[in-house]
């Protein structure tokens, strides 16, 4: 016990040092401290059984010597993380490693259910998605997003998964729009209209983190209905709450704010952390969105994420439209002239509105004389994978993997990666309906969620000219 | 000393580098007699910067995947413990003529028209799961990055699937760097190179590409920021339309799968939506009618 306990100090305080570049925190009772921040930060050097490793195992000793000597007792912030005995859910494996139990098959199946699911709703043969979005994100900084439920508290936590949220949302919906809503003492405020830059949402919403009053549903919906209510029919309207409070102070009546969104065809959602709210699934049923709360950080970031995709198309929420874009060529290196949208001279780079000239820096944008929507073909080739989804993988069943007389690939399609167990068993591999080749689950997860391609069956010829047909 | 040690280790982890090489064996591109340099040649200027590369580093990594016309598949991987070095040469070329044997075994009689496209889509995917095995394996993992070696013309239908690899390339901060042999300029691999941060070079000296090789892709990522690369020259974005990939300037999108066409339709051809009025300059309208209260 002794033994393994060094070993886990040991270990946890080298990944600390790499992770951080601070030793100041490690004491003598530092161990659990440490376990929950590998826990939480990092996963995967956990799981690095047979890849190569660079680092030197010699300076471990050296900090050992200085942990001893200042210990003390045990601080309140230091209790809490030995009150969630964080450690249990680490393992050690045969070389003395640690690595979280059983995380990859949990995360694997999870990510299956979802994936399936996904899929089941879009089994229309012709899949329409709402590819054109504006959202406003309405985030409640009442006295309520101070608690310390979620650590170091909710307005923190929030932040943080808001800001992810919008990089990933504008990573996978290039043409829609984000605006930020906050409410704090009662009143909704703007902070951000509908724009697509995402550094200048992230830069408002930092610079405005405090929070104190009451909380006000009522009027956040007021607001944003009047803002979406303007945008062009053919745009998804939505709206996500991220809901701290208990309670709504409202000025009227609510239920009648809610038939006003709906009859405007905006979808709410609300996902909320501290306990379930009848008013906010009414509000949810009501309006098509969806209500969820967060349990612990984790489940947040999930949830919040899952508003990322865009959503299947909805005929009556959305009427179709083909809507006149631009598409600037890069302007000649070396030139100099006036942008429109900073008003500065600029030398080189930039774009130029096809129909008026004029100069704009970034794209996609609208131009600001002849308002043309300018955008480039890289952009709506972001999201084309939604259009052309890839088959889910299928499992490959036990009675193939323990049936000898059946010869299956050795390695993983994809990366390469053994598909043997240690004792030159098949392990758990998916195959492609389509190519037939079989993959290790590492492999699924990011195919499907980043890759958008099948390397099976992009690397056969006659495969993709039948799937073409 | 401890922090001696922590940048020492950093410095290790900065210029180790994984290089995946996709080496493009179509033999429809190879056998053009217009060709400046043979499949024989090429391979012998690519075995030397291989050679070289891995021997800049004891730690550098080098895979090579070759980008068939029917196929794709792994030929090379430095890293795997059943080649000896002093064998390296050898084991790889003989991996490669088995896949070209393979490659061409698998096509069909009625084989396109002049030079076809390679299957760079799936060489590009299949090098990207690689690269994620490798970062997956721990925190100090090797700096990955892509080099195309490419002459093929580009696959028009393969347009999405490597715009999908580029992107993903683009998220996990994967460069892809690409050398161009074939007549003309890569469309694909410009868009690919200029959106990874990649570098992209179409040599004009075919018979010294072994230098090319060497003074533009065999520096690790980090010692790039002091070097003197190939800028970028124009990046073609302009799109062309769905109906008769025609290049065009100005055009309508549709809103619910954003198909370009160069006029106004009645119903998109590629999702089937109805449309209602072309509406032209109602986003821009509403936006002043909005934005005058609050000025
Ligand atoms: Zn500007
Ligand atoms: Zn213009
Ligand atoms: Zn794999
Ligand atoms: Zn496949
Ligand atoms: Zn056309
Ligand atoms: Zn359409």
């Amino acid at each position: 016990m002794r033994n393994s306990h060094t070993r886990v100090h040991r270990r946890a305080h080298q990944t600390y040092k790499h992770q951080f570049d601070v030793c100041y925190l490690l004491t003598k009772n530092c161990c659990i401290l440490i376990v929950e921040s590998m826990n939480n930060i990092e996963h995967r050097e956990f799981n690095n059984g047979e890849g190569r490793q660079f680092n030197k195992e010699a300076e471990e000793e050296e900090e050992e010597d200085e942990d001893e000597g200042n210990g003390r007792g045990l601080d309140a912030w230091e209790r809490a993380y030995a009150d969630e005995r964080s450690w249990e859910s680490l393992q050690e494996d045969e070389s003395g490693l640690l690595r979280p139990i059983d995380n990859k098959t949990l995360y694997h199946a999870q990510y299956r259910r979802r994936l399936r699911s996904l899929s089941s709703t879009a089994s229309a043969p012709r899949i329409q998605k709402g590819l054109i979005r504006y959202l406003y994100i309405v985030i409640d900084l009442s006295k309520a997003a101070a608690e310390m439920d979620f650590r170091p508290s909710r307005m923190a936590v929030i932040a943080k998964q808001t800001e992810a949220f919008i990089r990933e949302f504008f990573d996978q919906n290039p043409l829609s729009q984000i605006g930020l809503v906050i409410i704090r003492d009662g009143i909704a405020q703007c902070l951000t209209d509908l724009g697509g830059s995402p550094e200048s949402h992230i830069k408002a919403l930092m610079g405005k983190l405090e929070c104190s009053g009451d909380s006000s549903l009522q009027n956040a919906l007021d607001l944003v209905h009047d803002y979406l209510n303007q945008n062009p029919s053919y745009g998804h309207r939505e709206v996500l709450i991220l809901y701290s409070a208990l309670s709504t102070c409202d000025p009227g009546d609510i239920m009648e704010t809610i038939q006003k969104c709906k009859k405007s065809k905006i979808r709410c959602s609300v996902i909320g952390v501290s306990a379930e709210m009848f008013i906010c699934k009414h509000l949810c049923q009501e309006t098509g969105g969806s209500y969820s709360v967060a349990l612990d950080e984790p489940h947040l970031k999930e949830l919040v994420m899952e508003h990322a995709p865009p959503p299947p198309a909805i005929a009556e929420f959305a009427i179709a439209n083909l809507i006149k874009m631009g598409f600037p060529q890069r302007a000649a290196e070396g030139v100099i002239s006036i942008c429109s949208c900073h008003k500065e001279a600029k030398v080189g780079g930039g774009y130029t509105c096809p129909r008026c000239k004029a100069r704009v820096c970034e794209l996609p944008t609208e131009c600001r004389i002849c308002g043309l929507t300018l955008v480039s073909s890289p952009h709506l080739a972001r999201s084309y994978h939604h259009l052309f989804p890839i088959t889910p993988f299928d499992d490959v069943s036990p009675s193939i993997l323990n049936n000898p007389h059946q010869r299956l690939p050795k390695n993983c399609f994809g990366c390469q990666e053994s598909l043997l167990n240690p004792g030159n068993k098949p392990s758990i591999r998916v195959a492609c309906p389509k190519c037939k080749q079989h993959f290790c689950l590492d492999c699924d997860i990011y195919i499907h969620e980043s890759l958008h391609n099948c390397p099976g069956c992009e690397s056969l010829r006659h495969s993709k000219s039948d799937s073409d047909t | 000393m401890l922090l001696f040690l922590v940048i020492f280790d950093s410095v290790i982890a900065d210029d180790v580098s994984l290089l995946m090489v996709l080496v493009d064996t179509n033999p429809f591109f190879w056998s053009t007699t217009n060709n400046a340099l043979s499949f024989s040649k090429f391979l012998s200027h690519v075995l030397a910067f291989l050679n070289s590369t891995l021997l800049l580093n004891q730690l550098n990594q080098v895979v090579v995947i070759a980008t068939g016309f029917n196929s794709c598949d792994y030929v090379y991987d430095s890293s795997s413990n059943s080649v000896a070095p002093n064998q390296r040469t050898e084991r790889l070329l003989q991996k490669l003529e088995e896949f070209v044997i393979k490659d061409e075994q698998l096509s069909k009689e009625e084989s396109a028209d002049g030079i076809g496209s390679s299957l760079l889509s799936g060489s590009l995917s299949m090098a990207l799961c690689y690269i994620q095995r490798v970062f997956r394996s721990g925190p100090l993992h090797p700096q990955p990055r892509i080099l195309c070696l490419h002459g093929s013309p580009d696959g028009p239908q393969q347009y999405v699937a490597i715009m999908n690899a580029i992107f993903s390339a683009q998220r996990s901060m994967v460069p892809i760097d690409s050398c161009v042999i074939g007549a003309q300029h890569s469309a694909f691999l410009q868009q690919a190179s200029y959106i990874t941060g990649g570098v992209y070079l179409k040599p004009q000296q075919l018979d010294g590409l072994f230098q090319y090789l060497a003074t533009v892709f065999a520096t690790d990522l980090h010692s790039r920021n002091f070097l003197q690369l190939p800028k970028p020259v124009g990046v073609d974005f302009r799109a062309s339309c769905f109906c008769h990939k025609n290049t065009i300037d100005m055009g309508y999108i549709c809103s619910v799968c954003l198909s370009i066409f160069c006029k106004h339709h009645k119903k998109c051809s590629t999702c089937g939506s109805v449309f209602g009025q072309a509406q032209t300059n109602a986003p821009s309208t509403s936006k002043q009618k909005r934005k005058s209260p609050d000025t």
